[in-house]
């Protein structure tokens, strides 16, 4: 039987972003483990409903013309955190606290991209 | 049990520091030898009594075993402890334990390095995790930029805290005739500087430069008879949380957290009786994270608490008083320098000396504010 990550590879291939949680339930565990950390209690796996929360960001500036790009941790809501990265937004839009949503991109590698708050209304069409 | 330390039962008899700075035309295991020697002479032992190596080098992932070779000796013990800058910290802790045990007679730690004659690149073999490296996260570089962002956010830290911590090490290393960076340095330069991974920008960044260091341990009845006043070791303390800081349950805490404090108990002191403190400032940010951890000041103040000169010369605490990795020296693994700074300060014989100092505490820092290891130094008759 191959190990925890291997698993999670052939999900994420599969089109499915995988986490792992206590079998009893409670916050989420990424990168996948063979058994929970800190307590050694056995996991399950879930697939994450995608919505996150920007934790921190950085742009990384490269030589002109080359484009800045951002690194982000993202908080998912399931309570794991993650690296990625946010498409389609600007230094000035993309800030800590923001909701993003998770997407799997060519790679296959997950991307984030910008999504409304749960708790507002879109403010356009 | 746990966490009892033999205080004040080893100490410190030879310190060393070789090719601060530019030192072409040298391997990493030349450098680290000629400190090794240094700090064998400054403490009056001869190279047959040494019978416990501790080295981590940058380029050797065997690197004990080579010193053993090199140095044509047979150690009764070899570690190569890999827990980056914070290396040097836990070999003491071993060198310690096995030294207060009898299990060694003489303990050597040393490090080598010469990234800037051989690349000018920060030299090290780790990379980014399976996990963080799709997104190209400079390394290590974005991953203190990453808490630095979340600290401002969390605490309203400015860059312009971050760059008094520039200033001030500048300010220090101004007089320190070993500092491989002098000059004037303001607020504005650092500000002004090319940014690199939001928000730290170049003058936020640590040196590239060559360097060795090493320490001679030895109990301390030996070490009396030695040509020096023995520095005692009054407590030592790793800690480790992770290796990505991806992983940290809340990127503004570090495990220095726990490093200090234990290792302050054991030398039964708090941080209102450290006369200096030497710390891993591979950024700006390092110098605010660390001050908060080991207790200096409350989480989230610390960007307060670097202002107006407070951490520069004359201020009321000194930190980095040889200028720091940000402009002293830094060949790599810095925490080996900010131990031997801090000796250097117990002897008396620090550049910057602090007249009177009796307790300095070193601290390093592996990985991306991974590992923690913070070790209490005290004056000869502290112990």
């Amino acid at each position: 039987m191959s190990g925890a990550a291997s698993h999670w590879d052939a999900a994420l291939a599969q089109g499915k972003i995988l986490l792992q949680r206590p079998a009893g339930g409670g916050p989420a565990i990424f990168p996948p483990r063979e058994f929970a950390p800190g307590t050694g209690e056995p996991l399950e796996w879930i697939e994450t409903c995608g919505s996150g929360t920007v934790y921190s960001v950085t742009w990384v500036q490269r030589k002109p013309p080359e484009a800045a790009y951002n690194v982000v941790l993202v908080d998912l809501a399931e309570g794991a955190r993650m690296m990625g990265r946010v498409e389609g937004v600007t230094p000035e839009a993309l800030h800590i606290g923001m909701a993003v949503r998770a997407r799997i991109a060519d790679g296959p590698v997950i991307v984030f991209d910008p999504a409304p708050p749960a708790s507002k209304e879109p403010t356009d069409g | 049990m746990g966490d009892r330390f033999p205080r004040g039962k080893v100490a410190v008899c030879g310190a060393a520091t070789f090719g601060i700075g530019e030192a072409p035309g040298h391997s990493t295991i030349e450098l680290a030898s000629k400190a090794i020697r240094l700090a064998l002479d400054d403490a009056g032992i001869a190279l047959p009594q040494v019978d416990g190596l501790f080295i981590a080098l940058p380029d050797d992932l065997f690197a004990g075993l080579s010193l053993a070779q090199y140095l044509g000796l047979h150690p009764r013990f070899t570690d190569n402890n890999r827990s980056g800058g914070a290396s040097f910290m836990s070999h003491l802790i071993t060198a310690v334990m096995m030294l207060d045990a009898g299990y060694l007679d003489c303990a050597v730690i040393a490090y080598g390095a010469n990234q800037r004659s051989s690349g000018g690149k920060l030299s090290t073999p780790a990379r980014p995790d399976r996990w963080d490296a799709p997104y190209n996260p400079l390394y290590p570089l974005s991953f203190y930029a990453l808490a630095a962002a979340r600290h401002m956010h969390q605490f309203g830290t400015t860059r312009e805290q971050l760059a008094e911590v520039a200033v001030s090490a500048r300010l220090w290393a101004n007089t320190n005739p070993e500092a491989f960076a002098k000059g004037p340095l303001s607020v504005e330069d650092v500000l002004g500087s090319r940014m690199i991974s939001t928000p730290i920008s170049a003058r936020d960044c640590c040196l590239v430069t060559d360097g060795a260091a090493a320490l001679v341990l030895t109990r301390a009845d030996r070490a009396r008879d030695c040509r020096l006043p023995p520095v005692p070791i009054l407590g030592a303390a790793a800690a480790t949380w992770y290796n990505s800081t991806t992983q940290a349950q809340d990127i503004t805490i570090t495990a220095a957290a726990e490093s200090g404090p234990r290792a302050m108990a054991m030398a039964g002191i708090t941080p209102h009786q450290v006369d200096v403190v030497q710390l891993y400032d591979a950024f700006t940010i390092n110098t605010i994270l660390f001050l908060e951890d080991l207790g200096f000041c409350p989480k989230g103040e610390g960007g307060a608490f670097v202002s107006d000169g407070r951490i520069a010369p004359g201020g009321a605490l000194p930190v980095n008083t040889n200028g720091g990795g940000l402009s002293c020296c830094h060949p790599g693994m810095y925490g080996m320098f900010a131990m031997v700074e801090a000796v250097r300060q117990m002897r008396g014989t620090a550049a910057n000396q602090i007249p009177g100092a009796q307790i300095a505490l070193a601290h390093g820092n592996g990985g991306t504010l991974s590992a923690q290891a913070s070790v209490v130094f005290g004056a000869a008759d502290t112990a």
